[in-house]
């Protein structure tokens, strides 16, 4: 099972989720329309390049936008959440040694354990707090549906059973096991599900910039203040 | 009875068809038939795959259900915060349910869907800028609104708004002729105190061709000869085309794509005929967004502008006050606690944010003016935008909208509000009728001109 799991398993999903956001990128700015949209992209490459990365980038700031600061609490939970969620599996130690091995490569540089266990514990109390608001909160609870669940769990999953391997709490090989697998299910459910947001969200994001940085503002001169 | 007499899929093309609709009191026959107006899922269906395309799918599918949203939405809060008014949840109940069944839903549901995009949204676009992940609920219910305006399910007074446009090139029944003898007759009526005062028609290679809303026309005729004296005074060479004078677009607020075409074609080709340097149009947001920011894209010009540089009136006056063409006299400047009111169609989606604070500079004694919070870009709404004000049907849901503006306008303690906005100001105007706080509203032509030095030249001479 663990060969099978860190070998062709392993290069599947890999490749079924780049691949399959490199196609979903590619379908994306491909069906924007510039009449349908009503946004010239190609008139003003300039405008719309600085829009973009000034929507995305904005974004990205913790507490950078008007609506990150009209929701702290929101706003902590969800950079808790996704700056875990973000590094641990590219920079974590163990998975660059992984990587080294499956692929020859590592990735720039390797977080040390007590950082990594910090951004875990933050990570999955976060997710805590996310689900909460998504029990409690009206405004939340009426849109949330089994999908969103079933995302939450996917999400879940590799960081308890990180966790658990990490701590050795019981079979350590069986939570080692356990953690691949669900690391491999949240790489094959990227393309298919919500979680292409972990690309997408660029891609949207930076039409939505491209908007303002053209037409709405841009051209005369106001930056969009997020 | 799949199809009505009064309320079909089929667009008002003709004035008599528009008097046929208009006899009908409130639209009691029309919302009447419209309870049996059949929906072609197939036509739903073909239309959306052909104009849905990755921008909107991609909103709807990533929308992550964080509920972000909710606060950004001047309807929600008005609401009480009910959940039913959370931008996600009304868009993805209606357009999204409408896709996720690939059009196959019935007269109730479009009834209900009608509700939503015209009385739960007026496409302010604030929610837009309140999502992580970029989702602009506003453009979505614009688009909505086209394909429920396709099926027939659109306000009885939107779908004559849009005839309106095809017929008159005007959101009223106002000829060309009729406009131009308005116009003429108000400057004549102010032609004694403005020694000189005209309107000049057609006239070629003018600095300014003036557009305007066809209300005034109609109803506020003040504005027109405000507009003449203005120029005047501030020695513009300007002039009004006897076609294509209409900046306004109920069509768009109905989401007849193809009558905006035509709308906007009118003003486009009344810049290319008579070659003005500039355009410049009325005190008006959704009329600017209609004919500058939206209407080159319907008009199929890539470049994404109208054919000459077209300008809001407030663009204008700021720059006639800064470089002294208009002066105003310091005694005369506003002394009374006054606020404003930034459209979302001009401020929030064409990022004229600084520009009316500049005016205010000039005709406001400092210390009088007191900023809306939140506002800017991130105002919200008056509360009537997006053809809500227009729309009997729904009155009752709008007079609940005002109170967000309502509470707004009350924490500012100005008695007067600057809203150089049409439906703004008749937002503003019944906000005052319906909850009475006594305040005062206006647009900024008239108070202008209350405290304009006018040139030696230009008076009067005495008697």
């Amino acid at each position: 099972m663990y060969s099978l799991l860190t070998g062709p398993v392993f290069y599947l999903s890999l490749g079924v989720c780049i691949i399959g956001m490199i196609v979903r990128f590619y379908q994306y700015f491909n069906g924007l329309s510039w009449q349908l949209d009503r946004v010239a992209y190609k008139e003003y490459p300039a405008m719309g390049f600085k829009g973009a990365v000034r929507s995305i980038y904005k974004w990205l700031i913790p507490y950078g936008t008007y609506g990150w600061r009209a929701q702290p609490v929101m706003a902590a939970a969800f950079f808790g959440f996704h700056v875990g969620a973000v590094l641990l599996p590219l920079f974590l130690i163990g998975h660059n040694v992984f990587l080294k091995e499956k692929l020859g490569f590592s990735l720039f540089f390797n977080l040390s354990t007590p950082v990594a266990d910090y951004l875990s514990w933050i990570a999955l109390i976060s997710l805590f707090f996310l689900i909460l608001r998504r029990l409690v909160l009206p405004e939340v609870r009426i849109l949330t549906d089994r999908k969103d669940w079933g995302i939450l769990l996917i999400s879940m999953a590799p960081f308890i059973t990180g966790m658990l391997a990490r701590y050795q709490v019981g079979d350590y090989s069986f939570w080692l096991t356990a953690h691949i697998l669900t690391g491999e299910i949240v790489l094959l459910a990227i393309p298919f599900t919500k979680l292409s947001h972990v690309f997408l969200f660029f891609a949207s994001r930076a039409q939505l910039g491209m908007d303002f940085g053209i037409k709405r503002g841009g051209l005369k001169g106001s930056k969009m203040a997020w | 009875m799949p199809e009505g007499t009064l309320c079909n899929k089929k667009p008002v093309e003709t004035a008599e068809g528009i008097t046929t609709l208009l006899a009908d009191q409130s639209g009691k026959t029309y919302y009447e038939e419209m309870k049996s107006l059949e929906v072609d899922s197939d036509l739903l269906w073909k239309t959306i795959q052909n104009t849905c395309k990755t921008r909107i799918r991609t909103w709807l599918e990533i929308c992550a259900h964080c509920g972000m949203c909710a606060d950004s939405c001047f309807l929600y809060l008005a609401n009480d915060r009910d959940p039913k008014q959370v931008p996600a949840f009304k868009i993805q109940s209606t357009l999204g349910e409408i896709i996720k069944r690939k059009g196959k839903v019935d007269n109730k549901f479009m009834l209900h869907a009608m509700e939503v995009a015209w009385a739960q949204c007026t496409c302010c676009n604030r929610c837009g800028t309140y999502c992580p992940h970029g989702i602009d609920t506003g453009i979505m219910f614009g688009y909505l609104r086209g394909l429920l305006y396709q099926q027939g399910f659109v306000p009885w007074e939107m779908k004559i708004g849009a005839g309106m446009h095809r017929v008159y090139n005007a959101q009223m029944d106002i000829t060309s002729e009729d406009y131009i003898d308005t116009f003429e007759w108000m400057v004549e009526e102010y032609e004694d105190d403005y020694p000189g005062l005209t309107v000049p028609v057609d006239v070629e290679d003018a600095d300014i061709m003036y557009t305007v809303n066809a209300r005034e026309a109609k109803h506020y005729p003040e504005d027109l000869a405000e507009a003449a004296i203005l120029y005047h005074i501030a020695g513009e060479k300007w002039t009004v085309p006897s076609k294509g004078w209409e900046l306004t677009s109920l069509a768009m607020f109905a989401g007849d794509w193809a009558a905006c075409k035509m709308q906007v074609d009118s003003v486009y080709d009344a810049m290319e005929r008579l070659r003005p340097k500039r355009m410049i149009g009325t005190e008006c947001g959704h009329a600017h967004r209609a004919t500058v920011v939206e209407g080159p894209y319907w008009a199929g010009r890539k470049s994404g502008r109208p054919p000459v540089e077209s300008i809001h009136y407030i663009e204008w006056l700021a720059e006639a006050l800064r470089t002294g063409k208009l002066k105003i006299d310091p005694a005369k400047r506003i002394k009374e606690p006054v606020t404003l009111q930034d459209s979302c169609n001009y401020v929030r989606n064409h990022g004229l944010r600084e520009t009316a604070r500049e005016i205010i500079s000039y005709i406001v004694e400092p210390g009088y003016f007191i900023d809306m919070a939140p506002n800017k870009e991130h105002n919200f709404c008056c509360g009537g935008g997006g053809g809500f004000n227009g729309i009997g049907y729904f009155r009752k849901q709008r007079n609940i909208g005002l109170k967000v503006k309502r509470d707004q306008i009350l924490a500012t303690g100005a008695k007067l509000v600057i809203s150089p906005c049409h439906n703004c100001w008749d937002a503003i105007r019944d906000l005052e009728e319906v909850y009475e706080i006594g305040i005062k509203w206006s647009f900024l032509k008239p108070l202008i001109i209350k405290m304009l030095i006018i040139p030696e030249h230009l008076r009067p001479e005495e008697e």
